[in-house]
């Protein structure tokens, strides 16, 4: 059933790749002709289709690594945060991919995630730590299933393929248009110097040029963002009959969705590619020919409203509900010899008990260990973050004075066990860079007792108190930095 | 002539009895490959078990029963051979463990162990892992009992002991609760 709906991906990936292409031949042959009558026509077209096939090229073979550049996305082993690999590993599993994808985590505060890759063999899905810090478990297997769904159901491939046909289309109609606005003179004379045909004849050769230069792109963009709408919808049926949980995908889209937090790594280009349109406005509801994701309030309710149940049939008769719409999101083939799949109740021991200070203390760590920190716990119960510039055998604890040696080789794998790290009742970051203080770090001491205590800053100045102060804060005659005394 | 109509009959008779022959390999290849995959995740939740009793037992010192529930159902599930008695006993272990885990819900010092939450997530992936692979199990035991039973295969299957393989089936107490919503929203409407 998976193989069908594979196959009419496949059927209509042909069909926009067809349209697409068309569009780009025309335009090609129409720029050529303007400039010249004779052979410019089918020089333009073999122009055209030269720039197009540069950049499968280019996107087939190193595509993914860009975007996962231009994202900011860093790859990250098991160890970084278990629970993301094991969802991810669930989910392959339950997509029956043929290859675990590589997980990315983007140092982002601002909730999102994304898939990428042509092949379901060489697949990668990315989270932000964002995403990790605000969604418990059931919420992160819903987005990871929605974006494993994408990989599963090759939505990855047909979007990279349209997109790329999308952005030559943008190119040439973009560089035809300068160069009518900049030398117009020029390719006038060079026309007449040539001779060829009926002035009339070539004047509607322009303005039907112009006209194409216009409208391609517009039109291409259009296509390409009716079929990115109506696989989000379908992914999102997918997630929900892999998890047999919609609730935990529905109020996953809220917490992303209310966020306020803009994704700074995010632009135009990657955005239809996020689970949720990154730079759209809060207050944009409505689903519009312009979006690349239907409104996410909807996806909600559809999502909602499949009655306890998380078959495909389901979602399509919720979607139908909510939209009053009764295309079909799901092709017919996926709706056949469908079994009802009764949604699972939560999983236990899901409830968010840490409290807040706590998980915003993970997430600071986890994003520490993404940025290649390593961390060191020193006898006294304080979890050392060590900057992976740090280049000492040894060093103090902040808290208690102890020389810590520091295991070179071994420490640069260790990553980070977020959270794991038993006792930590103090925190210490060794930053390397001083800017770090303005940037919102805090650095903490707590007292043992009443009497003369010696700790020392994060730049390694050693600082007293004495038994008469009462402060909260010490600054660091070196650095500049405070820290709090508790 | 005659002699070469029959000599093409042979050639097509048993390419055609080949092909029947290496399609049921095939799919018998499948289903002992899909069940490698769920044996895999049997095996990592019955080592997790130990590790989890021990961690919880400092905490829960008047829980006996609910250990010797799960340690004794884990033996039990470790002891099953066949696919039949491993769903039989895997569904028990399953039960203690829901069990279990209800108990821990009043210890919350347990639950602030960093230990255990580890050992509680490593145990929760697990089990989808089982849930999910089940899927892939099943469907190709369907496959593969479909193809054994019909007819012309099942004639090539029966001379060759091909055996019908057993489905996999864990009962989920989620799976066979009564949909209470649907009743809600007919006595309202």
């Amino acid at each position: 059933m998976m193989w069908e709906l594979i196959r009419q991906n496949r059927r209509k990936s042909l069909i926009l790749f067809a349209g697409m292409a068309l569009l780009l031949s025309v335009l090609g042959y129409a720029v050529g002709a303007v400039f010249n009558p004779e052979q410019g026509g089918i020089i333009g077209l073999i122009l055209a289709i030269g720039l197009w096939i540069t950049l499968t090229l280019i996107s087939v073979s190193s595509g993914d690594d860009i975007i996962l550049k231009i994202s900011q996305a860093r790859e990250v082993t098991p160890d970084v945060h278990p629970r993301l690999f094991n969802v991810v590993e669930e989910m392959k599993i339950a997509a029956g991919l043929p290859a675990m994808p590589k997980v990315y985590i983007v140092d982002d505060p601002s909730p999102n995630a994304f898939a990428i890759g042509i092949k379901p063999e060489k697949s990668a899905v990315a989270v932000t730590a964002g995403l990790l810090e605000q969604l418990n478990r059931d919420e992160l297997q819903g987005v990871v299933a929605h974006e494993v769904s994408h990989i599963a159901n090759r939505d990855s491939q047909l979007m990279t393929v349209a997109g790329i046909m999308l952005g030559s289309i943008v190119l040439i109609s973009h560089f035809f248009l300068r160069s009518m606005w900049f030398m117009p003179s020029s390719s006038r004379r060079y026309r007449k110097d040539s001779g060829g045909g009926d002035p009339r004849l070539q004047l509607i050769m322009v303005v039907v040029a112009i006209a194409l230069a216009i409208l391609a792109p517009i039109f291409a963009r259009l296509l390409y963002l009716a079929v990115s709408r109506k696989r989000e919808y379908l992914a999102d049926a997918t997630a929900a009959q892999f998890t047999r949980y919609p609730e935990g995908l529905a109020s996953a889209l809220e917490k992303i969705s209310s966020s306020a937090l803009p994704l700074e790594s995010a632009n135009k280009v990657t955005a239809p590619m996020y689970i949720v349109n990154p730079l759209l406005k809060k207050d944009m509801k409505l689903s519009s020919l312009g979006s690349t994701h239907p409104p996410t309030e909807q996806r909600i309710k559809i999502l909602r409203g499949m009655a306890g149940r998380a078959d495909y049939l389901s979602y399509q008769r919720a979607f139908s509900k909510v939209t009053k719409k009764h295309s079909a999101v799901i092709p017919a083939s996926g709706l056949r010899n469908t079994k009802r799949v009764q949604a699972r109740t939560a999983s236990p021991g899901d409830v968010e008990s840490k409290s807040n200070k706590k998980t915003a203390r993970d997430v600071m760590d986890l994003m520490r260990a993404v940025n290649g920190y390593a961390f060191l716990v020193c006898a006294c119960g304080l979890k050392i973050k060590l900057p992976p510039e740090l280049a000492k055998p040894a060093i103090d604890c902040p808290k208690c004075g102890r020389e810590n040696k520091i295991p070179g080789a071994e420490l640069a794998t260790v990553g980070a066990v977020v959270g794991a790290v038993a006792g930590t009742d103090g925190e210490a970051i060794l930053d390397a860079d001083p800017d770090a203080s303005q940037s919102g770090e805090r650095y903490e001491y707590h007292r043992k007792g009443t009497g003369w205590e010696t700790f020392a800053c994060a730049c390694g100045n050693r600082l007293q108190l004495s038994p008469a102060f009462k402060g909260t804060v010490v600054g660091c005659r070196l650095c500049g930095r405070n820290t709090t005394i508790k | 002539m005659f002699g070469w109509i029959l000599l093409a009959l042979v050639v097509v008779g048993v390419g055609y009895f080949i092909g029947i022959y290496n399609a049921l390999v095939r799919l018998r290849n499948r289903v002992k490959n899909a069940w490698s995959q769920i044996d895999v995740q049997l095996k990592r939740r019955h080592d997790l078990i130990p590790n989890l009793v021990e961690t919880a037992k400092g905490y829960m010192k008047h829980e006996r029963e609910t250990f010797e529930e799960v340690t004794k159902a884990r033996s039990r599930a470790m002891d099953a051979n066949t696919v039949g008695e491993k769903s039989q006993a895997e569904t028990g272990l399953s039960g203690a463990l829901g069990r279990f885990m209800l108990v821990v819900e009043n210890y919350p010092d347990l639950k602030a162990n960093q230990n255990f939450l580890a050992l509680q997530e490593e145990l929760t992936s697990t089990e989808n892992k089982i849930a999910f692979s089940r899927q892939s199990y099943n469907d190709a035991v369907l496959f593969f009992n479909n193809k054994i039973q019909m007819f012309p295969s099942n004639i090539i299957a029966n001379t060759f002991n091909f055996n019908a393989e057993e489905f996999f089936e864990i009962e989920d107490a989620a799976e066979k609760e009564v949909p209470k919503v649907s009743f809600a929203d007919k006595q309202g409407g």
